[in-house]
């Protein structure tokens, strides 16, 4: 097959009339390493996401011993146990400064997804969740969707410096924004058209069609933004045209129950059920095509989790408590980042228990799950811990323990994008900057 | 055509004469004054919550608003500052796309449309001028402009549209309103710019740019059918025509919010929205106290500088203040009105004067569960003074100088002198612990304790080699320094244009500060003469920057 562009694809199909986008549309991009097949012969979508964490690891009850498959599991990886062969380590890669002070968990974080360290939130580049969603997020609803456990819609993906994509932070916002409005079932009997939907699309028509005349007056930076709002509205544009077309029916899919309120706040108890609630919905919505990118914050990057009645913070406790001697690191701080990966277990549970295709929705995802920090103690960007969990559709070897050695951390980056189809072989800026992927990922 | 007396027609021309004439040499004295500004490029700023509910609210009455706003972007200290830079993420159009439809809807449901501006003839068939005078009369207000033609036929021509598949009128009106509400003229503040017919190649701001500028920067709201009746008849172009309409502005209902605005902005009460104390350790705080402490500071600012016509340092130091029952629990005040308000004084041994021992500013920076004196001397240093203090040095062991639960260390001073003997912090925490010392005597919400873990608190403090013994002292400070004011007036000068001042901005600025002095430190009056001035609305072009030679504001 002839090698489509799929700006240029999207701007025909925009462009012209009709504006139906069907789930073949899809298959065009892929680049036919995925194997595994819905039983009505439909190819499943990959998948892609991040899983935040802030304030790093407790290194010995965190980085295992052994290298490559079958990786011993220290106390903190417990929670991952079942899922072993479908979850990497990866330790030892470096955020290098290149003399850009060291912020405090920002500098670490937004390093690792652009590529480029910055001293502050103004990134240099977009982070790699928002260039894996220009390459596969443009046939779904929503071409991506942020969570944030905490109460606080903190979010760590930018397509520019100055707006983060923010989060949803209430699971009920979160189920209304999927399964509320505008959703269809998959497995519905029958399929009607709303005329409504045609009458948005021709308002959202007529409001893009004076852009040329507006960016005509505008600066570079602020034609920058307006490019930003047309991109948005081309989204809403795509999800009413999704919303046109019958849906293709989705195995075993059922439409989950709307959850109960909850407490949002960032006491641990309440982030845990935030964040078990919340992925629950996500795997729903990744399981009928809502959307194939995510990022979901646990935590944020300077971690405000706390426990009921505490004076001190997860963040201030790394800074503020003692190491106990006799184990070797900060107890109550290493609290936090055991709860942490219990998180990270439960995630990966919710993706599993997703029956797809002869497999799991998890064997159709790849999710990188980071922090911000080694030790936060001292703020340290080398060996910032990294998870990949997911088999990317057969695209991907799970299951290893991958030591950096001191590598630029950009080598993941632009690992899990060329995995997810990104077609660059160069990513980061300056010593980050790095050709070179992981081989050990690569099938 | 009636016949007039020449006399007294030439009466009127005399009268007419006089009063341009004097407008205008009271006009050319005060500009005098100004010194040359260049401005800057024109700048596109996203509409905050505040200023899109406003305008709304403004223009369509009374509706409500259903979606969620996204959180404004907060730069170099203002928000103002950050909607000139911040974009629109998917979620944002998804959101204001829903509020569009909802506001859209509301106005054309039956009970409400017999207030648009015309009904159709019949409603079977698409009515065309009717679409078209709604078009244009909401299309005006949204995009603060009248439409040009080609604007109005596609948001008709969406209506038109809308009632064909929809078989219904309104439903196509209601259509094309949405559309103009999600468009990026109203979302965004478009600024154009013409020929400056006074400058041979200059450039200058359109009218109705003059009016945005204006509206916002004085109510925090869109501008209205007689501001723009005024824009469109070129007023605004005239010193008196523009100072007309600011003080038409100012005298009006709108202008407390607008002060309300920036105040709200400078005070960081966006941090109100996740605010967190813990429910054990401070059991009195909740949302009701949250929302009435943000309202406090804010009565207490507008009542003094507004209605008292009061000198803007005085915030620092007056015992007035304004209590609800909520507030009395976590002050430990008795307050007289079972529900609202009660305008009051903090009592003379209360320990409280000025509005930084208000709880919105204790609480807002201290942890959830323990008083900050670094973070409060911080945010007094950032907010009040204008000044950055740089973040911790990231390899520094925080445990050998703060453990919380070490006993021969129970008050914060003594676990913050520790930092004294480590140069690398000392050079910051000097600039910061000073300042907040002087609040030890009041906890993480707020409320008033002689001491802490059973040791007796010392509030003693310093700012610029000033030492003081208390929280009053330090009010008095910063009401005695002259960078209090000198701040006050940055911040409103950047908040009005929504950016940084540049280099060619320097000799305005310090005469923005002379007048500022000048007043007495009035705020009103400070705004009025940001409202009148050239400098507020020059502009250069994009490619001369900031630091061209000055020109614009000619």
């Amino acid at each position: 097959m002839a090698k489509m562009n799929r700006r240029a694809a999207l701007r025909g199909v925009l462009g012209g009339a009709a504006v139906s986008v069907g789930v073949p549309f899809l298959d065009v991009f892929l680049d036919g390493n995925g194997a595994a097949l819905a039983a009505t012969g439909q190819r499943l979508p990959v998948r892609f996401g991040t899983w935040f964490w802030g304030c790093g690891i407790t290194p010995s009850r965190f980085t295992p011993q052994m290298s490559g498959e079958r990786y011993d599991l220290p106390a903190d990886l417990a929670p991952i146990a079942v899922h072993r062969d479908k979850v990497s380590i990866l330790s030892g890669f470096n955020v290098n400064l290149d003399g850009v002070p060291n912020t405090p968990h920002i500098t670490g974080n937004l390093a690792l997804r652009t590529g480029v360290p910055v001293p502050n939130e103004n990134v240099a580049a977009a982070t790699f969740d928002v260039l894996i969603a220009d390459t596969i997020g443009a046939g779904t609803r929503f071409r991506s969707l942020e969570m944030s456990c905490l109460g606080a819609p903190h979010s760590y993906s930018y397509r520019t410096a100055g707006s983060p994509n923010p989060s949803e932070v209430s699971p009920v916002a979160l189920y209304q924004r999927i399964f509320g409005e505008g959703f269809q079932d998959p497995n519905a009997a029958s399929f009607t058209p709303d005329a409504r939907t045609m009458v948005r699309q021709s308002v959202l028509s007529a409001v893009s069609d004076d852009r040329r005349a507006l960016m005509h007056n505008l600066g570079v930076d602020d034609r920058q933004r307006m490019d930003e709002y047309f991109t948005s509205l081309r989204q809403l544009e795509q999800q009413l045209a999704l919303q046109l077309e019958p849906p293709a029916p989705i195995e075993n899919f059922q439409r989950p129950a709307m959850p109960g309120a909850a407490p949002l706040a960032s006491e641990i108890d309440a982030v845990a059920n935030t964040h078990r609630v919340m992925s629950g919905l996500l795997a729903a919505a990744l399981a009928c095509n809502q959307t194939r990118v995510f990022n979901m914050v646990f935590s944020d990057s300077a971690s405000s989790l706390r426990r009921h009645g505490d004076t001190t913070s997860h963040h201030q406790l790394t800074h503020e408590e003692l190491v106990n001697p006799e184990l070797g690191y900060q107890e109550q701080s290493a609290f936090f980042a055991t709860r942490s990966m219990e998180a990270w277990g439960v995630f990966i549970d919710a993706l599993a228990s997703v029956r797809e295709g002869d497999g799991t929705l998890l064997d159709n995802c790849l999710v990188v799950a980071h922090s911000d920090c080694s030790l936060a103690k001292t703020h340290a960007v080398e060996g910032i811990p990294v998870l990949i969990a997911g088999r990317a559709g057969g695209r991907v070897r799970s299951g290893r323990h991958i030591e950096g050695n001191g590598d630029p951390i950009t080598r993941i980056g632009l690992s899990v994008q060329q995995i997810m189809g990104v077609p660059i072989d160069q990513w980061g800026a300056n010593s980050m900057q790095t050709g070179q992927t992981i081989n050990e990922l690569f099938v | 055509m009636k016949r007039v007396p020449l006399a007294s027609l030439l009466a009127v021309i005399g009268a007419v004469l006089v009063c341009f004439v004097g407008g205008l040499g009271f006009a050319q004295a005060e500009r005098s004054e100004e010194p040359l500004s260049t401005g800057a490029p024109t700048n596109l700023r996203r509409l905050t919550e505040a200023q899109y509910r406003a305008s709304v609210n403004d223009i369509f009455g009374e509706v409500s608003l259903t979606g969620r706003f996204e959180r404004g972007l907060r730069q170099d200290r203002l928000i103002a500052v950050g909607a000139s830079q911040q974009g629109l993420s998917p979620f944002s159009f998804e959101q204001y796309d829903v509020m569009a439809r909802g506001v859209a809807a509301q106005i054309t449901a039956p009970d409400r449309r017999g207030a648009l501006p015309c009904a159709p003839q019949n409603v079977e068939r698409f009515d065309a001028a009717c679409a078209r005078m709604i078009v244009s009369s909401y299309g005006e207000r949204l995009f603060r402009r009248p439409l040009t033609n080609a604007e109005t036929q596609r948001y008709v021509g969406a209506a038109r549209a809308a009632h064909q598949r929809l078989g219904d009128f309104y439903g196509g009106v209601s259509a094309a309103i949405s559309g103009l509400m999600v468009a990026p003229e109203f979302l965004f503040r478009v600024e154009r710019t013409e020929a400056d017919p006074n400058l041979r190649g200059g450039i200058r701001l359109d009218a109705y740019s003059k009016a945005v500028r204006l509206s916002y920067f004085l109510t925090n709201s869109t501008p209205d059918d007689e501001l723009l009746r005024a824009a469109g008849a070129g007023e605004l172009h005239t010193s008196h025509g523009l100072a007309r309409q600011a003080d038409r502005l100012i005298s009006s209902d709108g202008f407390e919010t607008g002060v309300r605005a920036f105040f709200w902005d400078m005070l960081g009460f966006d941090g109100f929205a996740d605010l967190t104390k813990d429910a054990v350790i401070y059991p009195a705080f909740n949302s009701r106290v949250a929302a009435d402490a943000e309202e406090q500071t804010l009565r207490t600012i507008v009542t003094h500088l507004i209605r008292d016509d009061g000198d803007y340092r005085d915030l620092f130091t007056t015992r007035q203040t304004h209590l609800t029952r909520a507030l009395g629990i976590v002050y430990r005040l008795p307050v007289t009105p079972r529900t609202g308000w009660e305008t009051t004084e903090y009592p003379e041994d209360s320990g409280r004067a000025g509005i930084i021992t208000d709880i919105s500013f204790l609480a807002l920076h201290s942890h959830p569960g323990r008083s900050s004196p670094t973070i409060r001397g911080m945010s007094v240093r950032e907010v009040f003074l204008c000044q950055t203090v740089p973040p911790p040095p990231p390899d520094v062991d925080f445990s050998v100088v703060q453990d919380s639960s070490n006993t021969s260390l129970p008050t914060a001073r003594m676990r913050l002198q520790a930092h004294a003997t480590q140069p690398a912090c000392a050079s910051c925490h000097r600039l910061m612990d000073p300042l907040g010392l002087p609040l030890e005597n009041f906890d993480g919400v707020g409320t008033y304790r002689a001491r802490e873990n059973g040791a007796p608190i010392d509030t003693s403090g310093s700012i610029n080699n000033l030492n003081f013994t208390s929280a009053g002292g330090l009010g008095q400070a910063l009401h005695d320094t002259p960078q209090t004011s000198r701040c006050l007036v940055n911040n409103m000068y950047r908040y009005a244009v929504g950016r940084n001042a540049v280099s060619g901005e320097r000799d305005w600025m310090n005469y923005l500060n002379g007048r500022f002095e000048t007043s007495g430190y009035r705020v009103p009056e400070l705004m009025r003469t940001i409202a009148t001035s050239n400098a507020f609305y020059a502009v250069t072009a994009e490619s001369e920057g900031g630091d061209s030679t000055p020109g614009g504001g000619q």
